[in-house]
Protein backbone atom coordinates (compact mmCIF):
# COMPACT_ATOMS: atom_id res chain seq x y z
CA UNK A 1 0.00 0.00 0.00
CA UNK A 2 1.09 3.57 -0.63
CA UNK A 3 2.07 5.48 2.52
CA UNK A 4 2.93 9.15 1.97
CA UNK A 5 6.02 10.63 3.66
CA UNK A 6 4.13 13.70 4.65
CA UNK A 7 0.91 12.72 6.38
CA UNK A 8 -0.50 16.23 6.28
CA UNK A 9 -0.75 16.47 2.50
CA UNK A 10 -3.20 14.51 0.35
CA UNK A 11 -2.09 11.22 -1.17
CA UNK A 12 -4.19 9.80 -3.98
CA UNK A 13 -5.42 13.09 -5.37
CA UNK A 14 -1.91 14.39 -6.10
CA UNK A 15 -1.28 11.87 -8.87
CA UNK A 16 -4.22 12.62 -11.11
CA UNK A 17 -3.11 12.76 -14.72
CA UNK A 18 0.45 11.75 -13.87
CA UNK A 19 2.51 9.18 -15.70
CA UNK A 20 3.69 6.38 -13.41
CA UNK A 21 7.09 5.03 -14.34
CA UNK A 22 8.17 1.78 -12.72
CA UNK A 23 10.61 -1.09 -13.21
CA UNK A 24 9.96 -4.79 -13.37
CA UNK A 25 12.49 -6.82 -11.37
CA UNK A 26 13.86 -8.61 -14.41
CA UNK A 27 17.01 -10.03 -15.96
CA UNK A 28 20.04 -7.86 -15.26
CA UNK A 29 17.90 -5.50 -13.14
CA UNK A 30 17.95 -3.21 -16.17
CA UNK A 31 14.59 -1.62 -15.43
CA UNK A 32 15.64 -0.77 -11.88
CA UNK A 33 18.99 0.65 -13.00
CA UNK A 34 17.23 2.77 -15.62
CA UNK A 35 14.82 4.09 -12.99
CA UNK A 36 17.81 4.94 -10.76
CA UNK A 37 19.16 7.09 -13.62
CA UNK A 38 15.82 8.86 -14.04
CA UNK A 39 15.43 9.63 -10.33
CA UNK A 40 19.04 10.72 -9.96
CA UNK A 41 19.16 12.92 -13.07
CA UNK A 42 15.82 14.65 -12.52
CA UNK A 43 16.59 15.06 -8.80
CA UNK A 44 13.18 13.75 -7.89
CA UNK A 45 11.69 14.13 -4.42
CA UNK A 46 10.59 11.14 -2.37
CA UNK A 47 6.88 11.40 -1.67
CA UNK A 48 6.09 8.07 -0.09
CA UNK A 49 6.68 4.39 0.43
CA UNK A 50 5.03 1.40 -1.19
CA UNK A 51 4.76 -0.72 1.95
CA UNK A 52 4.19 -4.33 1.00
CA UNK A 53 4.79 -7.87 2.21
CA UNK A 54 5.54 -9.00 -1.35
CA UNK A 55 9.15 -7.83 -1.50
CA UNK A 56 12.19 -8.95 0.50
CA UNK A 57 12.88 -6.26 3.15
CA UNK A 58 15.99 -4.13 2.88
CA UNK A 59 17.12 -0.71 4.13
CA UNK A 60 20.03 1.59 3.49
CA UNK A 61 20.91 5.25 3.46
CA UNK A 62 19.88 7.57 0.63
CA UNK A 63 21.08 6.02 -2.65
CA UNK A 64 20.93 9.35 -4.49
CA UNK A 65 23.01 11.28 -1.96
CA UNK A 66 25.07 14.06 -3.43
CA UNK A 67 26.57 15.46 -0.22
CA UNK A 68 26.92 14.61 3.47
CA UNK A 69 23.79 16.55 4.36
CA UNK A 70 21.40 14.49 2.29
CA UNK A 71 23.11 11.12 2.76
CA UNK A 72 21.50 10.13 6.03
CA UNK A 73 17.91 9.63 4.96
CA UNK A 74 16.77 6.04 5.25
CA UNK A 75 15.47 4.28 2.13
CA UNK A 76 13.45 1.06 2.03
CA UNK A 77 12.75 -1.52 -0.65
CA UNK A 78 9.95 0.25 -2.55
CA UNK A 79 9.61 4.01 -2.68
CA UNK A 80 7.71 6.59 -4.69
CA UNK A 81 9.31 9.74 -6.11
CA UNK A 82 7.64 12.58 -7.96
CA UNK A 83 8.34 15.50 -10.28
CA UNK A 84 5.15 17.56 -10.57
CA UNK A 85 6.62 19.85 -13.26
CA UNK A 86 6.71 16.92 -15.68
CA UNK A 87 3.65 15.20 -14.18
CA UNK A 88 5.88 12.24 -13.50
CA UNK A 89 5.72 9.84 -10.58
CA UNK A 90 8.23 7.01 -10.24
CA UNK A 91 8.08 3.82 -8.20
CA UNK A 92 11.46 2.24 -7.52
CA UNK A 93 11.66 -1.39 -6.42
CA UNK A 94 14.92 -2.44 -4.83
CA UNK A 95 14.54 -6.10 -3.84
CA UNK A 96 13.26 -9.36 -5.31
CA UNK A 97 9.74 -10.71 -4.94
CA UNK A 98 8.91 -13.22 -2.25
CA UNK A 99 7.68 -16.52 -3.60
CA UNK A 100 3.98 -16.62 -4.58
CA UNK A 101 3.63 -12.86 -4.18
CA UNK A 102 3.64 -11.76 -7.84
CA UNK A 103 -0.12 -11.71 -8.20
CA UNK A 104 -0.95 -9.99 -4.88
CA UNK A 105 1.60 -7.29 -5.71
CA UNK A 106 0.15 -6.71 -9.18
CA UNK A 107 -3.33 -6.43 -7.74
CA UNK A 108 -2.27 -3.96 -5.03
CA UNK A 109 -0.28 -1.91 -7.51
CA UNK A 110 -2.98 -1.73 -10.16
CA UNK A 111 -5.67 -0.83 -7.66
CA UNK A 112 -3.42 1.99 -6.42
CA UNK A 113 -2.99 3.16 -10.02
CA UNK A 114 -6.75 3.22 -10.53
CA UNK A 115 -7.50 4.87 -7.17
CA UNK A 116 -4.94 7.61 -7.64
CA UNK A 117 -6.20 8.26 -11.19
CA UNK A 118 -2.81 8.05 -12.90
CA UNK A 119 -3.13 8.73 -16.59
CA UNK A 120 -0.85 5.90 -17.68
CA UNK A 121 1.82 3.48 -16.50
CA UNK A 122 5.17 2.84 -18.18
CA UNK A 123 7.01 -0.32 -17.16
CA UNK A 124 10.74 -0.67 -17.87
CA UNK A 125 11.77 -4.26 -18.20
CA UNK A 126 14.10 -6.72 -19.87
CA UNK A 127 14.05 -10.21 -21.27
CA UNK A 128 16.59 -12.98 -21.68
CA UNK A 129 18.68 -12.39 -24.80
CA UNK A 130 19.30 -16.10 -25.23
CA UNK A 131 15.59 -16.80 -25.67
CA UNK A 132 15.27 -14.72 -28.84
CA UNK A 133 14.17 -16.43 -32.01
CA UNK A 134 16.09 -16.07 -35.29
CA UNK A 135 14.34 -12.87 -36.42
CA UNK A 136 14.85 -11.17 -33.08
CA UNK A 137 18.60 -11.77 -33.21
CA UNK A 138 18.87 -9.11 -35.91
CA UNK A 139 18.18 -5.42 -35.55
CA UNK A 140 17.32 -3.49 -32.43
CA UNK A 141 17.19 -5.28 -29.05
CA UNK A 142 14.50 -2.88 -27.85
CA UNK A 143 10.78 -3.64 -27.89
CA UNK A 144 7.55 -2.02 -26.75
CA UNK A 145 4.05 -3.15 -25.83
CA UNK A 146 0.90 -1.06 -25.46
CA UNK A 147 -2.41 -1.98 -23.87
CA UNK A 148 -5.38 -1.41 -26.22
CA UNK A 149 -6.39 1.75 -24.33
CA UNK A 150 -2.97 3.32 -24.71
CA UNK A 151 -2.64 2.09 -28.30
CA UNK A 152 -5.50 4.40 -29.24
CA UNK A 153 -3.71 7.36 -27.68
CA UNK A 154 -0.09 6.91 -28.73
CA UNK A 155 0.01 4.08 -31.26
CA UNK A 156 0.73 6.53 -34.08
CA UNK A 157 3.69 8.02 -32.23
CA UNK A 158 5.32 4.60 -31.96
CA UNK A 159 5.10 4.22 -35.74
CA UNK A 160 6.75 7.59 -36.22
CA UNK A 161 9.56 6.69 -33.83
CA UNK A 162 10.02 3.49 -35.81
CA UNK A 163 9.76 1.34 -32.71
CA UNK A 164 9.38 -2.42 -32.87
CA UNK A 165 6.51 -4.11 -31.10
CA UNK A 166 7.26 -7.21 -29.04
CA UNK A 167 6.47 -10.21 -31.20
CA UNK A 168 4.17 -12.97 -30.06
CA UNK A 169 5.64 -16.45 -30.18
CA UNK A 170 4.03 -19.78 -30.93
CA UNK A 171 2.40 -21.35 -27.90
CA UNK A 172 3.51 -24.80 -28.97
CA UNK A 173 6.58 -24.28 -31.14
CA UNK A 174 7.13 -26.97 -33.71
CA UNK A 175 3.72 -28.50 -33.13
CA UNK A 176 1.29 -25.73 -33.91
CA UNK A 177 2.60 -22.41 -35.18
CA UNK A 178 -0.69 -20.58 -35.49
CA UNK A 179 -1.47 -20.13 -31.79
CA UNK A 180 0.58 -17.12 -30.74
CA UNK A 181 1.09 -15.93 -27.16
CA UNK A 182 3.01 -13.17 -25.45
CA UNK A 183 6.17 -14.57 -23.86
CA UNK A 184 8.62 -12.45 -21.85
CA UNK A 185 11.18 -14.83 -20.32
CA UNK A 186 13.16 -13.25 -17.51
CA UNK A 187 10.73 -10.36 -17.31
CA UNK A 188 9.47 -11.02 -13.80
CA UNK A 189 6.02 -9.52 -13.30
CA UNK A 190 6.00 -7.76 -16.69
CA UNK A 191 3.67 -10.12 -18.49
CA UNK A 192 1.28 -10.39 -15.54
CA UNK A 193 1.13 -6.61 -15.13
CA UNK A 194 0.54 -6.17 -18.85
CA UNK A 195 -2.22 -8.77 -19.20
CA UNK A 196 -3.96 -7.52 -16.06
CA UNK A 197 -3.82 -3.94 -17.35
CA UNK A 198 -5.28 -5.02 -20.69
CA UNK A 199 -8.24 -6.62 -18.97
CA UNK A 200 -8.72 -3.72 -16.51
CA UNK A 201 -8.58 -1.03 -19.20
CA UNK A 202 -5.48 0.62 -17.76
CA UNK A 203 -3.25 2.57 -20.15
CA UNK A 204 0.08 0.79 -19.85
CA UNK A 205 3.22 0.69 -21.96
CA UNK A 206 6.06 -1.78 -21.52
CA UNK A 207 9.52 -0.87 -22.78
CA UNK A 208 12.00 -3.70 -22.68
CA UNK A 209 15.46 -4.66 -23.83
CA UNK A 210 16.87 -8.08 -24.62
CA UNK A 211 19.93 -8.60 -22.45
CA UNK A 212 21.89 -11.02 -20.30
CA UNK A 213 23.16 -10.87 -16.74
CA UNK A 214 26.50 -9.14 -16.35
CA UNK A 215 27.49 -5.50 -16.29
CA UNK A 216 24.08 -4.10 -17.15
CA UNK A 217 24.92 -0.42 -16.83
CA UNK A 218 25.20 0.04 -20.63
CA UNK A 219 21.83 -1.76 -21.01
CA UNK A 220 20.30 0.67 -18.52
CA UNK A 221 21.57 3.64 -20.54
CA UNK A 222 20.18 2.18 -23.76
CA UNK A 223 16.79 1.56 -22.15
CA UNK A 224 16.56 5.00 -20.56
CA UNK A 225 17.47 6.69 -23.86
CA UNK A 226 14.74 4.61 -25.55
CA UNK A 227 12.28 5.90 -22.95
CA UNK A 228 13.53 9.43 -23.52
CA UNK A 229 12.76 9.25 -27.24
CA UNK A 230 9.09 9.07 -26.24
CA UNK A 231 8.73 10.94 -22.95
CA UNK A 232 11.45 13.57 -23.58
CA UNK A 233 12.45 13.72 -19.92
CA UNK A 234 15.85 15.28 -20.65
CA UNK A 235 17.27 17.01 -23.67
CA UNK A 236 18.74 14.45 -26.06
CA UNK A 237 22.46 14.90 -26.55
CA UNK A 238 24.80 13.59 -29.22
CA UNK A 239 26.79 11.65 -26.61
CA UNK A 240 23.85 9.66 -25.35
CA UNK A 241 25.14 8.83 -21.87
CA UNK A 242 26.27 12.28 -20.74
CA UNK A 243 22.83 13.65 -19.97
CA UNK A 244 22.13 11.03 -17.26
CA UNK A 245 23.58 11.34 -13.77
CA UNK A 246 24.87 8.15 -12.18
CA UNK A 247 23.72 7.86 -8.53
CA UNK A 248 26.27 7.48 -5.74
CA UNK A 249 24.89 4.04 -4.82
CA UNK A 250 26.29 2.56 -8.05
CA UNK A 251 29.78 2.57 -6.53
CA UNK A 252 31.45 -0.76 -5.83
CA UNK A 253 28.93 -2.75 -7.89
CA UNK A 254 31.51 -5.41 -8.48
CA UNK A 255 33.04 -5.69 -5.01
CA UNK A 256 35.55 -4.02 -2.75
CA UNK A 257 39.08 -2.99 -3.35
CA UNK A 258 41.69 -5.71 -3.56
CA UNK A 259 43.82 -6.70 -0.58
CA UNK A 260 47.37 -5.52 -1.17
CA UNK A 261 48.69 -8.84 0.13
CA UNK A 262 47.28 -10.48 -3.00
CA UNK A 263 50.20 -9.19 -5.04
CA UNK B 1 24.76 -12.21 23.91
CA UNK B 2 25.50 -8.55 24.55
CA UNK B 3 22.05 -7.95 25.93
CA UNK B 4 22.18 -11.06 28.10
CA UNK B 5 25.51 -10.07 29.58
CA UNK B 6 25.01 -6.39 30.16
CA UNK B 7 21.32 -5.79 30.47
CA UNK B 8 19.15 -8.81 31.17
CA UNK B 9 18.82 -10.68 34.44
CA UNK B 10 16.11 -12.70 36.12
CA UNK B 11 15.54 -10.23 38.92
CA UNK B 12 14.66 -7.07 37.07
CA UNK B 13 13.12 -8.58 33.94
CA UNK B 14 10.20 -10.95 33.45
CA UNK B 15 9.15 -12.91 30.40
CA UNK B 16 5.90 -11.52 29.05
CA UNK B 17 5.59 -13.04 25.64
CA UNK B 18 6.92 -15.31 23.01
CA UNK B 19 6.88 -15.44 19.23
CA UNK B 20 7.10 -18.92 17.84
CA UNK B 21 7.84 -19.75 14.28
CA UNK B 22 9.35 -22.55 12.25
CA UNK B 23 11.40 -22.59 9.10
CA UNK B 24 14.01 -24.94 7.73
CA UNK B 25 16.78 -23.08 9.58
CA UNK B 26 15.37 -23.93 13.03
CA UNK B 27 17.23 -26.58 14.99
CA UNK B 28 14.28 -28.18 16.70
CA UNK B 29 12.73 -31.09 14.85
CA UNK B 30 9.29 -30.91 16.43
CA UNK B 31 7.04 -28.46 14.62
CA UNK B 32 3.88 -28.89 16.62
CA UNK B 33 5.25 -29.06 20.13
CA UNK B 34 7.67 -26.18 20.51
CA UNK B 35 8.88 -26.08 24.11
CA UNK B 36 9.32 -22.78 25.99
CA UNK B 37 13.05 -23.44 26.24
CA UNK B 38 13.42 -23.56 22.51
CA UNK B 39 11.00 -20.76 21.72
CA UNK B 40 12.68 -18.48 19.37
CA UNK B 41 11.81 -14.90 20.19
CA UNK B 42 11.36 -14.15 23.85
CA UNK B 43 9.94 -10.88 25.06
CA UNK B 44 11.04 -9.54 28.44
CA UNK B 45 9.62 -6.60 30.32
CA UNK B 46 11.42 -4.52 32.92
CA UNK B 47 9.54 -5.05 36.18
CA UNK B 48 10.32 -1.61 37.55
CA UNK B 49 9.26 0.12 34.33
CA UNK B 50 6.75 -1.86 32.29
CA UNK B 51 7.17 0.45 29.32
CA UNK B 52 10.56 -1.10 28.57
CA UNK B 53 10.46 -4.28 26.50
CA UNK B 54 13.32 -6.42 25.33
CA UNK B 55 13.14 -9.02 22.59
CA UNK B 56 15.71 -11.78 22.28
CA UNK B 57 15.49 -13.29 18.85
CA UNK B 58 17.57 -16.44 18.72
CA UNK B 59 16.51 -17.85 15.39
CA UNK B 60 16.42 -16.89 11.76
CA UNK B 61 13.13 -15.36 10.66
CA UNK B 62 12.67 -16.26 6.99
CA UNK B 63 11.83 -13.56 4.45
CA UNK B 64 8.25 -14.72 4.00
CA UNK B 65 7.69 -14.72 7.76
CA UNK B 66 9.13 -11.30 8.51
CA UNK B 67 6.01 -9.34 7.62
CA UNK B 68 3.74 -11.47 9.82
CA UNK B 69 6.29 -11.29 12.65
CA UNK B 70 6.20 -7.51 12.42
CA UNK B 71 2.44 -7.28 12.25
CA UNK B 72 2.00 -9.61 15.24
CA UNK B 73 4.65 -7.94 17.41
CA UNK B 74 3.98 -4.30 16.58
CA UNK B 75 0.27 -4.92 16.30
CA UNK B 76 0.10 -5.67 20.00
CA UNK B 77 2.09 -2.59 20.99
CA UNK B 78 1.10 0.98 21.48
CA UNK B 79 2.92 3.03 18.84
CA UNK B 80 2.48 6.39 20.54
CA UNK B 81 5.82 7.37 22.09
CA UNK B 82 7.40 4.12 20.96
CA UNK B 83 11.13 3.99 20.35
CA UNK B 84 12.94 0.98 18.95
CA UNK B 85 16.61 -0.06 19.18
CA UNK B 86 17.84 -3.03 17.16
CA UNK B 87 21.15 -4.86 17.63
CA UNK B 88 22.44 -7.13 14.93
CA UNK B 89 25.62 -8.65 13.54
CA UNK B 90 26.81 -9.29 10.04
CA UNK B 91 29.95 -10.74 8.42
CA UNK B 92 32.52 -8.07 7.61
CA UNK B 93 32.94 -9.65 4.16
CA UNK B 94 29.54 -8.15 3.29
CA UNK B 95 30.79 -4.63 3.98
CA UNK B 96 31.40 -2.65 0.81
CA UNK B 97 34.26 -0.23 0.89
CA UNK B 98 36.92 1.20 -1.38
CA UNK B 99 39.66 -0.68 0.44
CA UNK B 100 39.78 -4.40 1.03
CA UNK B 101 37.93 -5.68 4.09
CA UNK B 102 41.09 -7.48 5.19
CA UNK B 103 42.65 -4.17 6.18
CA UNK B 104 39.65 -2.99 8.19
CA UNK B 105 39.82 -3.06 11.97
CA UNK B 106 36.88 -5.36 12.74
CA UNK B 107 34.65 -5.72 14.63
CA UNK B 108 33.14 -2.29 14.16
CA UNK B 109 29.70 -0.77 14.63
CA UNK B 110 27.63 1.05 12.05
CA UNK B 111 24.20 2.55 12.54
CA UNK B 112 21.08 3.29 10.54
CA UNK B 113 18.26 5.43 11.88
CA UNK B 114 14.76 6.41 10.85
CA UNK B 115 13.77 9.98 10.10
CA UNK B 116 12.05 10.41 13.48
CA UNK B 117 15.07 9.31 15.52
CA UNK B 118 16.53 12.52 16.91
CA UNK B 119 19.01 11.28 19.51
CA UNK B 120 22.74 10.99 19.25
CA UNK B 121 23.94 7.82 17.54
CA UNK B 122 26.80 5.93 19.24
CA UNK B 123 28.81 5.20 16.11
CA UNK B 124 29.15 6.30 12.45
CA UNK B 125 26.23 5.81 10.10
CA UNK B 126 26.30 3.06 7.50
CA UNK B 127 27.54 4.53 4.25
CA UNK B 128 26.21 3.88 0.76
CA UNK B 129 26.28 1.49 -1.05
CA UNK B 130 25.86 -0.77 1.98
CA UNK B 131 22.45 -2.19 2.81
CA UNK B 132 20.88 -4.20 5.61
CA UNK B 133 18.67 -7.24 5.08
CA UNK B 134 16.48 -9.72 6.99
CA UNK B 135 14.57 -9.02 10.19
CA UNK B 136 16.53 -5.90 11.22
CA UNK B 137 15.72 -4.40 7.80
CA UNK B 138 12.07 -5.39 8.11
CA UNK B 139 11.76 -3.75 11.55
CA UNK B 140 13.55 -0.59 10.45
CA UNK B 141 11.41 -0.34 7.27
CA UNK B 142 8.25 -0.65 9.36
CA UNK B 143 9.48 2.10 11.72
CA UNK B 144 10.47 4.41 8.85
CA UNK B 145 7.12 4.02 7.08
CA UNK B 146 5.01 4.44 10.23
CA UNK B 147 7.21 7.27 11.57
CA UNK B 148 8.47 5.51 14.71
CA UNK B 149 11.91 6.64 15.94
CA UNK B 150 14.23 3.66 15.60
CA UNK B 151 17.93 2.94 15.37
CA UNK B 152 19.77 -0.15 14.19
CA UNK B 153 23.28 -0.92 15.38
CA UNK B 154 24.94 -3.40 13.06
CA UNK B 155 28.24 -4.96 14.13
CA UNK B 156 30.47 -6.15 11.30
CA UNK B 157 32.60 -9.01 12.54
CA UNK B 158 34.99 -11.52 11.03
CA UNK B 159 34.28 -14.24 13.60
CA UNK B 160 31.50 -16.75 13.02
CA UNK B 161 31.18 -18.10 16.54
CA UNK B 162 30.29 -16.13 19.63
CA UNK B 163 33.29 -14.25 21.04
CA UNK B 164 33.95 -11.54 23.62
CA UNK B 165 35.54 -9.11 21.19
CA UNK B 166 32.41 -8.91 19.05
CA UNK B 167 30.12 -8.74 22.08
CA UNK B 168 32.18 -5.93 23.55
CA UNK B 169 32.04 -4.02 20.27
CA UNK B 170 28.53 -3.07 21.33
CA UNK B 171 29.84 -1.42 24.50
CA UNK B 172 29.46 2.17 23.23
CA UNK B 173 25.71 1.58 23.42
CA UNK B 174 25.87 1.31 27.22
CA UNK B 175 26.31 5.06 27.38
CA UNK B 176 23.30 5.77 25.16
CA UNK B 177 20.19 7.35 26.63
CA UNK B 178 18.15 4.17 26.18
CA UNK B 179 20.50 1.66 27.75
CA UNK B 180 22.26 3.80 30.37
CA UNK B 181 19.67 3.15 33.04
CA UNK B 182 19.43 -0.54 32.31
CA UNK B 183 23.05 -1.61 32.66
CA UNK B 184 23.83 -4.30 35.19
CA UNK B 185 26.72 -4.52 37.60
CA UNK B 186 30.08 -4.95 35.81
CA UNK B 187 31.21 -8.07 37.69
CA UNK B 188 27.95 -9.82 36.83
CA UNK B 189 28.56 -9.10 33.17
CA UNK B 190 32.06 -10.58 33.09
CA UNK B 191 30.79 -13.74 34.81
CA UNK B 192 28.04 -14.20 32.23
CA UNK B 193 30.38 -13.47 29.34
CA UNK B 194 32.71 -16.23 30.53
CA UNK B 195 29.77 -18.63 30.76
CA UNK B 196 28.73 -17.89 27.18
CA UNK B 197 32.10 -18.72 25.79
CA UNK B 198 32.52 -22.02 27.60
CA UNK B 199 29.03 -23.21 26.65
CA UNK B 200 29.40 -22.31 22.99
CA UNK B 201 32.49 -24.48 22.65
CA UNK B 202 30.41 -27.64 22.98
CA UNK B 203 28.01 -26.66 20.20
CA UNK B 204 30.59 -27.05 17.50
CA UNK B 205 28.27 -27.44 14.58
CA UNK B 206 29.36 -26.73 11.05
CA UNK B 207 25.76 -26.24 9.99
CA UNK B 208 25.17 -22.67 11.16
Amino acid sequence: MFVPCDRAGGSAADLEGFTLLMPAVSVGNVGQLAIDLVISTLDMTKVGYFYTDCLVPMVGNNPYATADENSTELSINAEVYSLPSKKLVVLQIRSPFIKNKYRPFCETLLSWVTDSRCARVVVLSSSHAYQRNDEQLLGTPLRYLLTPDLEKAVGGLMQELNWKEMEKVAAYPGICDTDKVLHIPGGGITKLLFTESCSKGIQMAVLLKFCSEGDNIPDAFVLVNYLNEWLQLVKSEVNSSSQWKIPSSWRLLFGNGLPPALF
Amino acid sequence: AFLSSFILDSVCWEVVGVAKLWNEWCRTSSTTNVLPTDSFCLFYRLISDPTVLLCQCSCYVAEDQQFQWLEKVFGSMQKEGLQVTILSTCPVADYKTQESTLTLASPFLKALKTKEFQEQVCCPLLEQPNIVRDLPAAVLSYCQVWQIPAVLYQCYTDVIKLDTVTIEAFKPLLSSKVLKSLVKDASESTKILKKFLTSSESHNNIYI
